[in-house]
Parts: structure tokens; C-alpha cells; sequence
């Protein structure tokens, strides 16, 4: 499991292995949001913690068919699945690796588009709290959502309309507990329920994905 | 050794397969398949499939395009269920290559396979770099090889999966006569340390104790009523 | 007889085709006779006026649109279990009468909003619930239709449908969460359990049954257009077999 981490993180950073491409839409976005909302330093400020969020969630959507997808074409899939460790370990660890590559740069690049955007000065603790326990929960349910569409054709736009609307909870508490955060409410129990959210994810999403992938290989 | 494992349990609900304790290249193992139908999208293709490989032993799969063969293959590596029948040993005695042989073209000769032993864990990465001759392209990325040294490639991968039982479809597809030679002598040395091969091919590898089966006698009669798919529908 | 007879496709066919036009009538009756009821002999609500009517489609609709989607969760999961293909074909035809019930919920939930409330829309946190929820079916009938083997897609819409069940919940509490603070619920709160009379609460209830009946009239009446198309394709393969 280790060798298959190693694996994709290597793939990801090797030339066209498409690194960086979640990282710089999310800089177009912090860019993009104040040219069409207008410069005024407090309306950014209130709509910070929600546009970092629904940015990261956005980012991290970009590179979601790429999970399985390549693999499922090189013939890897199969081989994986026949090899000697349990396919929910795979997708377990392929959705770790996903994160190491999106989610985590992504909480660690966002202070600095907190300060394009003006976010208050309380809330980037609260940010970089929210991002880090909340990201892992994006890769995880966007790796079942590849797990269900790996198969076919077209599932890129497909993986958008099934995972989404698993984001719900996910985008809800993360950026409660920014917005908390910078209004001085306690935003702790936002955070505990991201958190909550990401162990659960944790825990079950791969037996899902698992079985998914299963029905798609055969 | 080797649990027999039934497939009839729904893919999706059956729990993670047994491990098994002895997989290593070297130990005999024999296959038996016994009275195996197998469904190709939803459609029974082959049904009353028995038939018993020993250790030491090839098997080559014949019959026309579109006969089976793939779907035989990949329901014996429990990639897919099977609509009835029994398989023996379980899956993780065996192992599976297809036309699509799981490299990236981003990682090295080496990486690649130094990856699939990992995932198995095993060595012998030196000894499959050579077996295959491909120990001076070792350090090249997979992307810049030709179609017959990726598929050379891909061939070693099973030497480092320390797995008794190859499954092989196509195995000689884009390799020249040098090559599909130096492939048969691999084969020759795995049946030799006790190993088995289930091949589908169309070119004589000249194996001396191969034996041949021709598919076309288990032809699905598609009149067969029951036995779960579509057939409940009509 | 076992229960689990139903689930063989020819039972299921011969038992719904005699059953199919009693529920059919029976559901029209309830609408007509609660729709008649409700609009014309209940009197006007002495705040909210003749308004309040909308009422009668409104909370039935509601309802079922939830009631579906925990029909397709239970169907779903007998498909995963026992493998009835009758079963994950009924979870498929209620997933297109789901999403019309969400959007007659969503639609009527408005044009009653616009004179209480002054907006055709407010992020209530139902109101953001049930547009959540027609996300979910919408992704359910996406991913159905994009799978073109038909026990691959009834597997992975049932997987889907399971995890989909536990974010839904999850995302129910995220939105009561969310909105905290920023509304005052109660005065928006569409909860009629406690002050409504029974003037109103008979017709009520004469239209949510005779909603109950028409989900079930157009889910079984899907269910038997779903086993015929499987039919048909069963029978086109074993003719390219034979």
C-alpha cells in the first residue's frame, strides 16, 4: 500500500501528471471573485471564508476523474484488483494521495488568497483549521464518485453531479466555522462536526468505492 | 492449499477475499475449474467449462474471436462472477495478463516493475529485468518504449508476482519471433518450477506438455432458462 | 406463498395488471374528492386567506418526495442483497416520480411563499433541504441512465442510493446548522402540526392518500415499462445468440 502512495504521489509531480492545475484554478478564483464582485474591502471580507471554501471545493473536483480513471485505461485497475491488497485499501490510499497532492497544498496556499480576498484577521486560523480536517473528506467522497463512474465514457461531468451534493455537509460546516471564527462565535463545534464528517468519510467511503469498482471491472 | 471459492455470491457483497497462505512461485499448485458458465454483458457465452491444469502444466485456450476466452480468463482471476461453476484455487494464487498491461508511461522500466512486486511483495525485480532481457532499458521511461518492449514489460510483471497459476490472454500480441521465443522459455522455466500457465493465444509458443482446449464445445446454447442475468426476463 | 414470489418478473407483470387500474381510479377518487374538498368547503384561514389552500398539493407532495427516496433506499438494498431485478427496476422508476414530487413540492412551496412571505424564494432551511434533495435525484437518474449494462447500473445507483441516503441526513443537520442565527425560523416555519383544525386536517388527509396511491400507481406503472424494456433486450440477445 505503501508502494502504491509512493506510486501516484510520483505520478503526480512527473511532467503532465497534471500537479498544480487545482492549485493555480484556485488562485484564478481568489483573483476572479473580487474583478466581478468589486474591490470593496468589506463586502470581500464577508464573502471570503464562503468563496476560499467553494474555491478549495472546486479545485479538488478538477482532478477527481484522474483518481481511477487513468488506471482503469492502463489496465492497472485489474491488476490491482487481482493483487494482495484488498481494493478498499486501494481506494483508501488513492485517495490519500490525492489529497497529499490537492487538498494539502491547497489549506497551505490558502492563507495567502485570504489576503486577496481581505479575510479578517481572527478567521485564517480558522481557515487553515477547516480546510485541513475538511479536505481530506472532498478526496474521499470524490474518490467514491470516480469509483462509481470509472467505467464510463464521458464520467467526467457525470462525477460533478453525483459528488456535489455529497459536498453539501462538507462545504456547509467548513465555512460556518470561518465565518464563526471571524465573527467571534465559538466556530469549535463546526470544526468538530467537519471533522466528524471526515471520520465517518474516512471509515466507510472506501468499502463503498470498493464495491464500486468491483461492479465496474467485471 | 487454496480455499475453492464459490462466485456465486453477488460481486459487490462478497466480503474481501481469503489470504492465502502460500503464494510463492515455486510450490505446486494445480487449477480446477469445474462445470463453470461464464456471462459476457449479461449473456451466458460459455457454460459446462470443467477442466483440470496440474502443476508443471500449460493449457491453450482455442476457439474463434468472440468465442469466450477473455471472459473465461477473467472469471477464473475473479475479476468477474461467475454465473456458476467452481474455481479452485482461490483467486490470489493466480494471476491475470491482458492486452492492457498496467504501466506508466511517466515511471521508468525499473519503477514499474519494482512497483507490482511491492504491491505483491516480492524481489526478484533483477531477475525479471533479465529474464525478459530488458535489463538495459531499465532506467528508461515506459512511455519511450516500443509496443513489443512494453509488452515484454508487462510479461515480467507476472515473474515478480510469485504467483503459481498465469492466466495469459494474448500474451505474444506485438512481440517479434526473438521475443515470443525468449517468452516461451520463461514459461518453459516457471512450468518447470512447478508453476501452471491457462493461455489464450493463437501462436504455437512450442511448449512439449501443453494441452490444447478448444472452446467452441461449450459454446453457450443461449436457450438455458435460469441461472440469474437476463434470463429471469425472458 | 412467499412475499419474495412477487419479485419473480412474470408474477410481478400478472399480479400489478389487475391491480394497476384500482389504484389508478382509487388515487384519482382521493384527488379529486380532497383537491374539491380542500379548495371549495374548507374556509379561508383568517391570516393567510384562501392562500393556505395550496396546502393540499403542497404537503403531500412533500411528503412523498421523501417517502421515495426511502422506498428506493429499501429497494435498493433488497436488490444488493437478494439480487430481484424487480426490485432495483422499482428503484429506478421511482426516481424520476421523486423528483417531480420534489419539484411540485419545491414549485407550490413558492407560489405560497410569494403572498406569505413576500419572495418566491428564501434559504430556509427546508426550502434549501429540498433543493438539495432534488440534487440527489438528479445525480441518481444521471447515473442510471449513463450505465448502459443494466445490472452494473442497478448495482452502482444502489450504492449510490445507500451513501446518497447518509449525506442527505447529514446534509438536513448541516442546513438547520447553517442557517442558525440568520433566520428566524419560526415565523417561517412551514410545520402546520400544531395549529391546524380539523377542517383542515381531514381533506389533508384524503390528498396525501390519494398522493400515496398515484406513487404507487406510477412506480409500479414504470416497474412494468422497465421489465418489458429488459424483456425486450433479453429476448434480442438470445435471438443474436441463437
Amino acid at each position: 500500500m505503501i508502494a502504491l502512495l509512493l506510486r501516484d504521489l510520483r505520478l503526480a509531480t512527473r511532467a503532465g501528471g497534471g500537479f498544480g492545475l487545482g492549485l493555480a484554478f484556485f488562485l484564478l478564483m481568489a483573483v476572479l471573485v473580487p474583478l466581478g464582485v468589486g474591490p470593496e474591502p468589506a463586502l470581500l471580507a464577508r464573502i471570503a471564508p464562503g468563496i476560499l471554501w467553494v474555491g478549495a471545493l472546486l479545485a479538488c473536483l478538477l482532478s477527481l476523474d484522474r483518481i481511477f480513471a487513468l488506471d482503469f485505461e492502463d489496465g492497472s485497475l485489474d491488476l490491482l484488483a487481482t493483487a494482495p491488497i484488498p481494493l478498499e485499501g486501494v481506494v483508501a490510499v488513492k485517495a490519500l494521495a490525492h489529497w497529499l497532492v490537492t487538498g494539502l497544498p491547497l489549506t497551505l496556499l490558502s492563507p495567502v488568497l485570504a489576503v486577496l480576498l481581505n479575510l479578517p484577521g481572527p478567521g485564517y486560523v480558522w481557515l487553515v483549521l477547516s480546510l485541513a480536517l475538511g479536505t481530506p473528506a472532498l478526496s474521499l467522497i470524490g474518490a467514491f464518485g470516480a469509483a462509481l463512474t470509472v467505467g464510463l465514457k464521458r464520467g467526467g461531468l457525470l462525477l460533478s453531479l453525483l459528488v456535489l451534493p455529497l459536498y453539501v455537509p462538507t462545504l456547509i460546516y467548513g465555512a460556518e466555522a470561518v465565518r464563526r471564527g471571524v465573527d467571534g462565535q465559538g466556530a469549535l463545534t463546526a470544526l468538530l462536526l467537519l471533522a466528524g464528517i471526515t471520520a465517518g468519510a474516512a471509515a466507510l467511503l472506501p468499502f463503498a468505492g470498493a464495491a464500486a469498482i468491483r461492479v465496474n471491472l467485471r | 492449499m487454496g480455499a475453492s471459492v464459490s462466485h456465486d455470491l453477488p460481486h459487490c457483497l462478497r466480503l474481501r477475499r481469503p489470504r492465502s497462505l502460500v503464494g510463492s512461485s515455486g510450490c505446486r499448485m494445480d487449477l480446477t475449474i469445474t462445470n463453470l458458465a461464464c456471462a459476457r454483458g449479461g449473456v451466458t457465452v460459455l457454460e459446462g467449462v470443467s477442466l483440470t491444469l496440474a502443476a508443471g502444466r500449460a493449457l491453450v485456450l482455442r476457439g474463434p474471436n468472440g468465442i469466450g476466452k477473455t471472459t473465461l480468463l477473467r472469471t477464473v482471476a475473479g475479476l468477474q462472477p461467475a454465473v456458476s461453476g467452481r474455481i479452485s484455487p482461490a483467486p490470489e494464487s493466480l494471476t491475470y495478463a491482458a492486452h492492457a498491461d498496467g504501466l506508466k508511461a511517466a515511471l521508468t522500466v525499473r519503477e514499474n516493475l519494482a512497483f507490482w512486486a511491492a504491491v505483491h511483495g516480492q524481489r526478484g525485480v533483477d531477475a525479471a529485468l533479465k529474464a525478459l532481457n530488458l535489463t538495459e532499458l531499465q532506467d528508461r521511461p515506459a512511455q519511450q518504449l516500443s509496443a513489443g518492449q512494453k509488452r515484454r514489460l508487462g510479461l515480467a510483471r507476472l515473474l515478480v508476482t510469485g504467483r503459481p497459476v498465469w492466466l495469459l490472454d494474448e500474451p505474444t500480441v506485438s512481440l517479434d519471433a526473438a521475443s515470443v521465443a525468449l517468452f516461451a522459455d520463461v514459461l518453459r522455466g516457471h512450468l518447470a518450477k512447478g508453476g501452471a500457465a491457462l493461455i489464450a493465444t493463437h501462436v504455437d509458443l512450442g511448449l512439449d506438455r501443453a494441452g490444447v482446449l478448444d472452446l467452441t464445445a461449450f459454446r453457450a446454447q443461449g436457450r438455458r432458462a435460469g441461472g440469474g442475468f437476463d434470463e429471469a426476463f425472458a | 406463498m412467499s412475499f419474495w414470489e412477487y419479485a419473480n418478473p412474470r408474477r410481478f407483470m400478472q399480479t400489478t395488471a389487475g391491480l394497476l387500474p384500482w389504484l389508478a381510479g382509487l388515487s384519482a377518487l382521493c384527488l379529486t374528492v380532497g383537491g374539491i374538498w380542500g379548495f371549495f368547503f374548507t374556509p379561508d384561514d383568517f391570516r393567510q386567506g384562501s392562500t393556505v389552500k395550496i396546502i393540499y398539493l403542497h404537503v403531500p407532495s412533500a411528503m412523498m418526495a421523501i417517502n421515495a427516496w426511502i422506498m428506493m433506499l429499501v429497494t435498493s438494498l433488497i436488490w444488493l442483497i437478494r439480487r430481484h431485478h424487480v426490485s432495483a427496476l422499482s428503484a429506478k422508476a421511482a426516481g424520476p416520480v421523486g423528483l417531480t414530487m420534489t419539484a411540485i413540492a419545491l414549485i407550490t412551496g413558492a407560489l405560497w411563499g410569494q403572498p406569505m412571505w413576500g419572495t418566491w424564494w428564501a434559504w430556509d432551511p427546508r426550502l434549501t433541504s429540498f433543493l438539495i434533495l432534488t440534487l440527489f435525484y438528479m445525480g441518481y437518474i444521471a447515473l442510471w441512465s449513463a450505465v448502459e449494462d443494466p445490472d452494473t447500473a442497478a448495482d452502482l445507483t444502489s450504492v449510490l442510493c445507500i451513501v446518497g441516503s447518509v449525506f442527505a441526513v447529514l446534509s438536513r443537520y448541516a442546513v438547520n446548522f447553517w442557517n442558525q442565527g440568520l433566520h428566524q425560523g419560526a415565523s417561517l416555519s412551514l410545520d402546520k402540526e400544531e395549529n391546524i383544525s380539523d377542517v383542515f386536517y381531514l381533506p389533508l388527509l384524503v390528498c396525501i392518500a390519494g398522493f400515496v396511491l398515484l406513487f404507487v400507481t406510477l412506480v409500479l406503472l414504470g416497474t412494468r415499462t422497465e421489465i418489458r424494456a429488459r424483456r425486450l433486450q433479453a429476448l434480442l440477445a438470445r435471438e443474436r445468440m441463437a
